[in-house]
């Protein structure tokens, strides 16, 4: 595993791990990454062609424009007719990218990603930006709160929800490198390194472990992988070893890696921006309840809308934080607890 | 007005003969007793929508209007042809399998299970089928796809794709057509299968189309009206279009739904039935006596 692997031993560790990361660079916004990436991708891949719904200044996809404007569509505020233009260019063999909002996306075009995309089994890459709930001000309108599990329902999608700066641009490459559909998150949130640079694995399908740890496990995907660490160094200090799981992949889901965990740690805790209903961690829960059942906690959103405030104020009010996670931990080790007592 | 120019070349428009017409009219009535055939063997499907569009997929397919290798489905320069009114499967299937994209024995299979010839088109299961389409308005954003990626290719193919006229209801059809115009998206061509009638009735009862002319020349698209069961007009009409520059074409073919068989033209509670064996039986012998 290239991935940074920890196995703290007390709490003095939690300083250390801290600025262990701390190291690996200041936090960057996800977008930028997704931007830089895909204009990486469109300078080695000529069939990469770029389809904006008119957020292209907020998704970051306008550093293509500049960059090769022959190969950036903006089909403006017309999320339908977008989806369907970029089934009609994979069907002429490139690779399109579309990018917007994913609740603009997911929610206006849903029918169109599920005909001409989905079933087609096209070779299109559609990127969410700005998914779950940390553009913050915008408020409830704007947020994909419900954007994994809207895509869950097309079964060909990959499902891909990178955590860091690092793995977006490994996720970009990725989502490129399969043929057939792919859905991306990307987030306005700055987010801290939780990869080397030269150091991320990113296989589609293969869970990261970022953390070792035996007395729980806590599966995460996109921004909570960083506040999964920050609970882990939290618990530490408490004698509570946390493995941390980057679950970037949501489809196809890694079951080795989860069951894995169930059987190594005994008790599992799954942190999402994202409801709770149709999820990671319900998918998370039907792969452990079929095959070693263990006490889980989810954290996530439960069946709510969230409002417009400051993203930072909005985690803790809706319980998305590293305590939170933490607490989780604490409740199901207890239940872990009770059930061997 | 929109900065669009449009002007059609004096064309060399060559006649059509009338044995090449009379070829092509057998050609509609083979394609009607193949929709009739499948639809009552399946049970189910829209016959009466796709008899409304027989013509236009002859003259399409066999007027000399798209080009196409049957053998090489995928072959890069060919003409598109999308059936964005996907419940008209049958007409599609009919025609591909005539034109020889696959065996005639497999029409015979719609609808069953294990079969790819589904009760909707599919794309990715029947050579030929270049979109899948069934939730209507969508047909025509694909076709613009297509479009673009041949610019990008540099090639010059040229994109139909049929509409339904309640399908022109669908707000998607007319961001199509707002992005189609502003691309100038000259080798586009929509026709429209204005058979005023959608399922649960009249168009003009149930949500009213017109001014259709006025709709879309208002978003910047060359407008041509044809008599949609007329074959010798149908493909001089389409063939005058390919020489339309600067804006993407419509074809308003005025059509009559479940035309050719007279008990079906008089009914549109036809749309989403099949003829049982009895009507079939009937159907039959007045597709054959039409002259």
């Amino acid at each position: 595993m290239q991935a940074i692997a920890r196995q703290d031993d007390s709490a003095d560790n939690m300083r250390a791990a801290r600025s262990e990361r701390a190291n690996l660079g200041r936090a960057r916004p996800m977008r930028d990454a997704f931007g830089e990436a895909l204009l990486d991708l469109c300078r080695a891949n000529p069939r990469v062609v770029v389809l904006d719904g008119d957020l292209g200044n907020s998704t970051k996809a306008d550093l293509v424009r500049q960059a090769f404007p022959g190969r950036f569509f903006n089909l403006g505020i017309a999320e339908s007719n977008l989806v369907g233009v970029g089934a009609g260019l994979a069907s002429c063999g490139f690779i399109p990218f579309i990018v917007s909002f994913s609740s603009f996306l997911l929610c206006n075009a849903y029918d169109q990603i599920r005909l001409a995309i989905a079933l087609s089994n096209l070779n299109v890459k559609v990127v969410g930006s700005h998914g779950g709930i940390t553009l913050g001000k915008d408020g409830p309108t704007q947020m994909g709160i419900e954007d994994l599990a809207l895509v869950g329902g097309l079964p060909t999608f990959v499902i891909l929800v990178p955590s860091d700066p690092v793995s977006m641009h490994k996720a970009v490459q990725a989502a490129a490198a399969h043929t057939g559909p792919v859905f991306l998150r990307s987030s306005r949130m700055a987010l801290p390194p939780i990869y080397r640079q030269d150091a991320c694995p990113f296989e589609i399908g293969r869970a990261n472990v970022v953390r070792q740890g035996h007395d729980v496990a806590i599966i995460a995907c996109g921004i909570m992988v960083a506040a999964a660490l920050e609970a882990a160094d939290e618990l530490a200090g408490e004698g509570i070893q946390a493995r941390v799981l980057d679950m970037h992949t949501i489809r196809p889901m890694d079951r080795a890696a989860i069951v894995a965990a169930a059987r190594e740690t005994g008790a599992i805790v799954t942190a999402e921006e994202h409801l709770l209903h149709g999820g990671m961690g319900a998918n998370i829960a039907r792969v452990v309840a079929e095959s070693y059942p263990v006490p889980m906690r989810f954290v996530g959103l439960a069946d709510t809308y969230v409002e417009s405030g400051d993203p930072g104020a909005l985690l803790v009010k809706y319980h998305l934080t590293s305590r939170d996670i933490a607490r989780a931990v604490r409740e199901a080790l207890q239940a872990k607890g009770g059930g061997e007592g | 007005m929109p900065d669009t120019t449009w002007e059609i070349k004096a064309t060399m428009r060559t006649p059509i003969g009338t044995a090449e017409l009379q070829a092509l009219t057998e050609r509609a009535r083979s394609l009607r007793l193949d929709i009739l055939d499948m639809t009552t063997r399946a049970g189910s499907g829209h016959p009466s929508s796709s008899f409304s569009a027989t013509e236009i997929v002859t003259a399409l397919y066999f007027g000399g209007i798209l080009r196409y290798r049957p053998a090489e489905p995928d072959w890069p320069e060919r003409d598109r042809f999308i059936m964005s009114k996907g419940h008209a499967a049958p007409l599609l299937y009919a025609a591909l399998a005539d034109a020889g994209y696959f065996d005639r024995t497999e029409l015979l299979r719609l609808r069953e299970v294990d079969s790819p010839v589904q009760g909707h088109p599919i794309q990715g299961m029947m050579p030929g089928v270049e979109a899948t389409t069934g939730s209507l308005g969508q047909g025509l954003s694909v076709g613009l796809g297509h479009v673009l990626g041949g610019r990008l290719n540099g090639l010059s193919y040229r994109v139909y794709v049929l509409l339904g006229d309640g399908e022109c209801q669908a707000g998607q059809i007319w961001e199509a057509a707002m992005a189609a115009a502003h691309f100038r998206a000259d080798n586009l061509v929509a026709i429209i299968d204005y058979n005023k009638y959608q399922e649960t009735g009249p168009i003009s009862r149930e949500m009213a189309l017109e001014p259709l002319v006025d709709k879309w020349q208002s978003f910047g698209w060359h407008v041509e009206e044809v008599d949609g069961h007329d074959l010798g007009a149908l493909i001089e009409t389409l063939r005058g279009l390919q020489q339309v520059r600067g804006a993407p074409s419509v074809l308003i073919a005025h059509t009559v739904k479940g035309k050719g068989v007279s008990f079906v033209e008089a009914d549109y509670t036809f749309h989403g039935r099949a003829l049982t064996p009895e009507q079939a039986a009937r159907a039959r012998e007045e597709i054959l006596c039409k002259q």
